[in-house]
């Protein structure tokens, strides 16, 4: 089964990387960005076959590792 | 009094760190990061800095889960010193010893120079050779120093006194111009400044060294 995880930074979390991004789309002509926010998509390709249990597994992941829940929040998609 | 410099892949201050500890007389051991205990009787470990694991995930996110990384956990937990220096203060947050987040610079710029800093408590076993409001000059030299937390918990930090150093011209962005914090129990010390690359003459400034002597002076007498 396939996993899809994305990780964002959370709601009030300054993101200058997504603020320089929308910076050079202004820059380039693309008027009225009004934000931009960058984050991550990671996939994983799991043994498991039961969504319930590969959903439960992901999130235990997303706490463990890959996101830092003190600035980011994420969320799961079972294919 | 004994030391633990832990190594990582990619870190690079490690050797500074060690010679910093050395030159304050303290012995020290280089411990690898897949080494799953600290040798016995460690009393304090150094998280040198540099880039663990290429930064890859988040800054010390992947170091914090190393095996190396569950000793020195346990370690802080039962009342051993614990110095994180750069990457180490990065390895540090992620392993949740400390409160925060270090996130990217606000001008996305890495930096590299001398910074002065104000020392905001002596009341640590690592600021006791300082006094409280003393100026110091000690180098920083990352991208990711922008350090992040909640008001709430910033509040914490500085009703308990916990703040460390602080930014005189804050140069990444770090909220409350916060540049080193330390635990509740005062004895785990994450800060983002080099302290290790101003503890020489050659160095431009001892400032440093302070730190490493007085950690070590309080440690040998305790």
């Amino acid at each position: 089964m396939k996993a899809r995880v994305h990780v964002m930074l959370k709601a009030g979390v300054l993101d200058p990387q997504g603020e320089a991004v929308r910076h050079a789309l202004g820059q380039l002509g693309f008027a009225g960005v009004e934000s931009v926010r960058q984050g991550k998509v990671i996939e994983l390709d799991l043994a498991e076959t039961d969504r319930g249990r590969a959903e439960a597994a992901v999130r235990e992941m997303c706490e463990k590792l890959l996101a830092n829940t003190v600035i980011e929040s994420y969320s799961v998609e079972l294919a | 009094m004994h030391a633990a410099v832990i190594v990582f892949p990619g870190s690079n201050c490690d050797r500074d760190m060690a010679v910093a500890f050395e030159a304050a007389g303290a012995r020290v051991s280089m411990i690898w990061h897949k080494d799953t205990t600290l040798p016995e009787g460690v009393d304090v470990v150094g998280i040198p800095g540099g880039f663990s694991f290429g930064d890859y995930l988040r800054c010390g996110a992947i170091a914090a889960n190393s095996p190396i990384c569950r000793s020195v956990k346990a370690h802080a937990e039962a009342g051993g010193y614990v110095l994180g220096i750069c990457n180490g203060f990065q390895v540090l947050t992620e392993t949740g010893l400390l409160p925060g987040v270090l996130l990217r610079n606000a001008k996305l710029k890495y930096i590299c120079k001398p910074i002065e800093l104000k020392v905001e408590t002596s009341q640590t076993a690592f600021t006791s050779g300082y006094q409280a409001g003393q100026q110091v000059t000690m180098a920083i030299a990352h991208h990711d120093g922008n350090y992040h937390a909640d008001d709430a918990t910033i509040a914490t930090l500085r009703d308990e006194d916990r703040i460390a150093f602080s930014y005189l011209d804050n140069p990444n962005g770090s909220k409350g111009d916060i540049a080193g914090i330390v635990s509740s129990n005062r004895r785990v010390l994450g800060m983002m400044p080099h302290p290790e690359r101003m503890a020489d003459p050659a160095h431009g400034g001892t400032d440093g060294a302070v730190l490493f002597d007085g950690l070590v002076r309080t440690l040998v007498h305790a």
